[in-house]
């Protein structure tokens, strides 16, 4: 029988299916992927997760509310200091905290800080997924910078239980506004020198450009926020359209995209870390002396009743819902994270597209397992 | 009275007059109770209709309160900036309700955890396929009911 009537009277070829994961480097974690693929197109893709599901929103209903900020900093553990600022901002809203001047811009400066590390670690890592070996060296580098800082200032590289509950632990080292001005240069310069490097470079341009892209209401309906959302060209930042804490105090932009493909959520990253210098150079300059704390019990206990809080974490929209019944310890605390959205675009993004372009696509919406899994 | 709510309660209280919903305003959002049978029809009104146009599903949480299962709906406009809030409660031996993917796609990964932990079916989903646990995992971790020290796996 010839080949052709077998495939006539069978109707379509089977597709193949490749699994990658949950151990596989570039997944960024233990997340699996299956993929069936017609020859070289995706046709369908099935995103597998849950390999580092340590039930912390179970874990916070045992703990008391000062305890549960060091589960926070497991969550997100790239911009550990925005997981904590959600969940104090939201216990504090409940309680109808006022917080201090000073509190409140020690915290957005480590934040932006923590946003420009966590933007830096995606920019070295992505520049791995598509081949390119030395952006990890720069990226590394430059959050090199603001991890010493954060040592000096909270005394720990990554799990920094630093932001309480109406304010902040200490006020910051003696040397800080040395340390800051020096770094925020360093990082100036670093970041033209990361963009210089790889944005423009040919082969990159190749690899990302046109690729993955997704239109501005796909992205809506899937609940895509933050840079992946901006790259489809919607303009909305919670630190702009809903502030919290005192972001409605600084002037700065909103990078947005214009095709929504690779390349764009990639430099919205880059445009977003030097908006962040900008608001650390603003909280430098504003900034006074004084208490770092309000007056809290050491137990807090918030009164009954629910709040929901969201924050602009570096990958989007980070929210809290909390529900307390008046006791020492949360009733509930739901936490809505954004890589946990934003995952669930892949399907959709890797729908059509090359498989050599799975790890791109898959590295450019820049998820941690940590709070996808949670 | 009625001149004390916000603008958006007074537009959602009009816009839902045919269903039976409880509207407040708590802190900066109004909150909208309902029953859950009317889920869907409520979903999308709230969606499409051009004033409230509430596009974008914040979040969406089942909370065990052991005599109901309260399911939360976050809500907000992208373009009008406004946020809403719906709850509706479950019987805790059948949780059951509607799913919202239709209406919001982003809602499947909420629907398949709350799933998973609280045991809540959403007819009409795609796939409720466990999504954080895994296959063969009995019991739903999130419900109150479930032990807490006394789990044991090892």
């Amino acid at each position: 029988m010839h080949i052709s009537e077998l495939t006539e009277n069978t109707g379509d070829t089977i597709d193949l299916m490749i699994n990658m994961g949950p151990q596989h480097p570039s997944t960024h974690g233990v997340f699996r992927l299956v993929i069936w693929v017609d020859g070289e197109r995706i046709t369908r893709a099935e995103p597998h997760i849950g390999y580092l599901h340590r039930g912390s929103e179970k874990l916070c209903e045992d703990e008391t509310y000062s305890q549960i900020i060091t589960l926070f900093d497991r969550l997100d553990y790239v911009a550990n200091l925005n997981c904590e600022l959600a969940f104090c901002l939201a216990v504090e809203k409940l309680m109808e905290l006022e917080i201090p001047d000073r509190a409140s811009y020690i915290r957005i400066i480590l934040c932006e800080l923590n946003r420009i590390a966590s933007h830096m670690l995606f920019y070295g890592v992505y520049g791995l997924d598509i081949g390119a070996i030395t952006p990890v060296l720069y990226g590394f580098r430059e959050r090199e910078r603001i991890q010493s800082l954060f040592e000096s200032v909270t005394g720990a590289r990554m799990m920094h239980n630093f932001i309480r509950i109406g304010g902040v632990k200490q006020d910051l080292p003696d040397n800080f506004s040395k340390q800051i001005s020096t770094i925020t240069d360093e990082l100036e310069r670093g970041i033209d020198e990361c963009d210089s490097l790889l944005t423009n470079n040919e082969m990159f341009l190749a690899r990302t450009k046109g690729v993955g892209t997704i239109d501005p209401k796909t992205s809506i309906d899937l609940g895509l926020t933050g840079p992946s959302l901006r790259a489809a060209g919607v303009i909305e930042d919670i630190r702009i359209s809903d502030p919290y804490s005192i972001y409605d105090r600084f002037d700065f932009s909103i990078p947005v995209g214009s095709n929504g493909d690779c390349w764009d959520r990639y430099y919205v990253r880059v445009e977003e870390m030097r908006q962040s210098l900008k608001i650390i150079t603003q909280c430098i300059q504003q900034m006074e002396s004084g208490p770092v704390s309000a007056k809290v019990r050491r137990i807090a206990r918030p009164p009954a009743g629910d709040v929901y809080l969201r924050t602009e974490s570096p990958r989007g929209d980070f929210g809290v819902y909390l529900v307390s019944d008046g006791s020492p310890k949360p009733y509930r605390v739901k936490v809505r994270a954004p890589s946990f959205a934003n995952l669930q675009a892949l399907q959709h993004l890797l729908r059509n597209s090359y498989v050599a372009d799975a790890v791109v696509i898959l590295g450019s919406i820049d998820i941690i397992l940590g709070e996808v899994d949670r | 009275m009625r001149d004390s709510k916000s603008p958006l309660s007074n537009l959602v209280a009009e816009l839902l007059a045919e269903f039976d919903v409880e509207i407040e305003d708590c802190m900066d959002e109004t909150v909208v109770k309902f029953n859950h049978e009317n889920i869907v029809p409520i979903a999308k009104i709230i969606k499409f209709d051009s004033r409230l146009d509430c596009d974008y599903l914040r979040c969406l949480s089942a909370v065990d309160y052991k005599d109901r299962i309260e399911i939360v709906y976050h809500l907000s406009s992208l373009e009008k900036r406004h946020k809403l809030i719906l709850k509706t409660s479950l019987t805790p031996e059948y949780p059951t309700i509607s799913s919202v993917v239709s209406v919001w796609p982003g809602s499947n990964w909420f629907e398949r955890e709350a799933h998973d932990l609280y045991g809540v079916e959403f007819e009409n989903h795609p796939s409720l396929l466990p999504l954080l646990l895994y296959e063969g995992f009995e019991g739903h971790p999130g419900l109150k009911s479930f032990p807490f020290h006394e789990y044991n796996e090892w």
